[in-house]
């Protein structure tokens, strides 16, 4: 295509200069925007700061699924905000129906209380993380092998076709019920407030005007969010099984030949992606208290967004771009309106797409011989 | 014997890739497949692997027949290949690299007097051990891919190419190199275009062409056939 057949907005995008004046005029804009947002009302602004951080770390822990599968077989897998719903759905029913998280109480009576929620806390969590986990192995074994060596475009449309699955399979009567459910918290909430210092805010009180809030919420999103990265992160650099998922998703041919069971592999990665997600799902049903059967779309389309703005296939991209989502979807909702955070979040999947289809830490497609 | 091929068919859609090809190889040999660009030298080597399947025929290893087991198991019986074009994981490090090589191995101790005997055949390997394995040159990949495949202990080392893309001072050297790996117990299965060197090295030799098996003999018989001389060896 010759230079003359572009219109304005191509050539603005394409040209080299102009492409990179544009962004930085948009960047500058964005900031001028925030900063300006932030000088008016600096205790609004962390307040939004804060909430954005508490989003962007469950974001980040839904698109590691997504980028980790896509990495390994060129799979968008739809079905992966289905599997965070699913784990929200497990830890309903655990807190809900089985009590698990009092059962640390209940056989040791003589744990500090405190320990004794953490511990119930986190085995809500583990249970989540373990049958999403085995509900990713099965849709994998189930629907995605048989097409390993089939067109990519199958997959993709098996996978839209799985989510649909199991949402209108969590809709029946007697699975989830088609109805917003209130989500019981496994632990009580416990709420702060800084003001010249953190104070506790009792139950029922308003907070100063002019404070920052923040809870237990916050505090367990992010020790969880950390340590579960912190926890990938091993995986994928030291282990055995880590390094073949990387030798995988760069050569699977040469994998097979060094003896490495590929699709064992490609199982695993499956299981670890979806076992993120479901602690995804139960810290965003702590935070956000209500679950229904649809509840995964939206955070799964942004989770998708955060890892192609990171740059699909890049796990410490799906990070970066979880926390900028997380940012871009508290401050458009704060300072715009509710609405707009996903006019906005949708907006930078297209500017991405137009401007740096391989986001911001993705290498383009590489040749293979 | 330890490796036994017989009549093997090896189709790619309706191509005829293999068409019957039989030979062996005994315990501590250095045999060698010789032959032109797609003749069927990589899918021999690929079939013996178990990455490609044949229509008919069979692969026998130590007396078993490995025609359809799985590749994971084929290595771990001791078949490992170094493939064509090295195909090295270039996003990861050299020593992860040779972590794969090993990745059928479960005993530590092993896999660490194995890393050693790697990095003593190719100190070079060892100074680059934390470098990325994309980073490396042609010459060092090579022995990267060759060290690679020795880290699975194989009974039976298949080289696909060696030579491939290499000035003449590093083939030499890597060939060397192989007949060491072969003087310490590793029989070898080497195809190869550049059939001076091959047969060189090579106890035994086949000659492929499309598909079939046309000639076979000693190295040295090879080296002199006129056949071979005209074909392979650009005749003088």
């Amino acid at each position: 295509m010759n230079n003359e057949q572009l219109t304005l907005l191509q050539r603005i995008i394409k040209g080299k200069w102009i492409g990179k004046g544009f962004l930085a005029l948009l960047a500058l804009a964005v900031i001028w925007w925030v900063g300006g947002k932030a000088l008016q009302s600096p205790p609004l602004f962390f307040q939004q700061i804060i909430n954005g951080i508490q989003l962007g770390f469950v974001y980040a822990l839904i698109a590691l699924g997504y980028t980790m599968v896509y990495g390994i077989v060129r799979l968008i897998n739809f079905a992966h905000g289905d599997v965070f719903m699913f784990g929200a759905f497990v830890s309903f029913f655990s807190v809900s129906q089985f009590q698990l998280h009092l059962w640390p109480i209940k056989a040791l009576p003589s744990l500090p209380p405190a320990l004794g929620i953490v511990i119930g806390t986190l085995s809500v969590i583990l249970l989540s993380m373990v049958s999403c986990a085995i509900l990713a192995m099965t849709i994998e074994r189930i629907a995605y092998k048989p097409l390993r060596d089939a067109p990519r475009i199958s997959a993709l449309i098996t996978a839209i076709g799985v989510s649909f699955f199991l949402e209108y399979f969590g809709a029946l009567p007697f699975v989830f019920t088609p109805n917003f459910i209130t989500y019981k918290r496994p632990f009580d909430i416990v709420t702060w407030y800084i003001q010249g210092g953190i104070h506790r805010l009792e139950a029922g009180a308003e907070a100063p005007p002019g404070s920052v809030i923040f809870s237990n919420v916050l505090i367990i999103i992010i020790v969880v969010s950390i340590l579960l990265l912190v926890g990938l992160n091993y995986i994928v650099r030291q282990t055995k099984i880590g390094k073949a998922m990387r030798a995988t998703a760069y050569d699977k041919p040469t994998s097979r030949l060094m003896g490495i069971n590929v699709d064992g592999v490609i199982s695993t990665t499956f299981a670890i992606g979806a076992s993120l997600a479901g602690a995804a799902g139960v810290l965003y049903a702590t935070a956000y208290p209500q679950v229904v059967f649809w509840m995964g779309i939206i955070p799964g389309l942004k989770a998708f967004v955060a890892a192609v703005l990171g740059g699909i296939g890049s796990i410490p991209g799906a990070f970066v771009g979880a926390l900028i989502m997380g940012q871009a979807e508290v401050l458009s909702a704060g300072y715009i309106s509710t609405p707009m955070r996903d006019a906005v979040a949708f907006t930078i999947l297209i500017l991405v797409l137009l401007i740096r289809p391989t986001g911001i830490f993705g290498e383009p497609e590489r040749e293979k011989a | 014997m330890l490796l036994e091929v017989k009549d093997l068919n090896v189709y790619y859609g309706a191509i005829h890739a293999l068409q019957g090809i039989s030979f062996y190889l005994n315990e501590g040999e250095i045999v060698t497949l010789i032959g032109a660009n797609g003749a069927g030298k990589s899918t021999t080597l690929n079939t013996i692997s178990g990455i490609l399947r044949p229509r008919s025929g069979q692969v026998f290893f130590e007396g078993k027949d490995i025609t359809f087991t799985p590749a994971e198991e084929i290595v771990r019986l001791g078949v490992c290949q170094s493939p064509e074009g090295r195909k090295i994981f270039a996003t990861l490090t050299v020593m992860e690299n040779l972590e794969m090589g090993a990745y059928t191995q479960n005993n530590k101790e092993e896999i660490q007097k194995n890393l050693e005997r790697v990095f003593r055949s190719f100190p070079r390997l060892k100074e680059r051990q934390n470098q990325l394995g994309g980073t490396l040159s042609g010459g060092e990949q090579q022995m990267l891919a060759i060290g690679r495949a020795l880290m699975s202990r194989p009974r039976l080392l298949l080289l696909d190419e060696p030579s491939m893309g290499l000035s003449p001072i590093l083939v030499e050297e890597i060939f060397n190199i192989i007949q060491e790996i072969n003087a310490q117990g590793t029989s070898i299965l080497l195809v190869e275009q550049n059939a001076q060197m091959a047969l060189s090295v090579a106890h035994r030799g086949y000659v492929l062409e499309t598909g079939k098996i046309v000639l076979e003999g000693d190295s040295n018989d090879l080296l002199h056939n006129p056949m071979v001389a005209k074909a392979y060896l650009g005749a003088h």
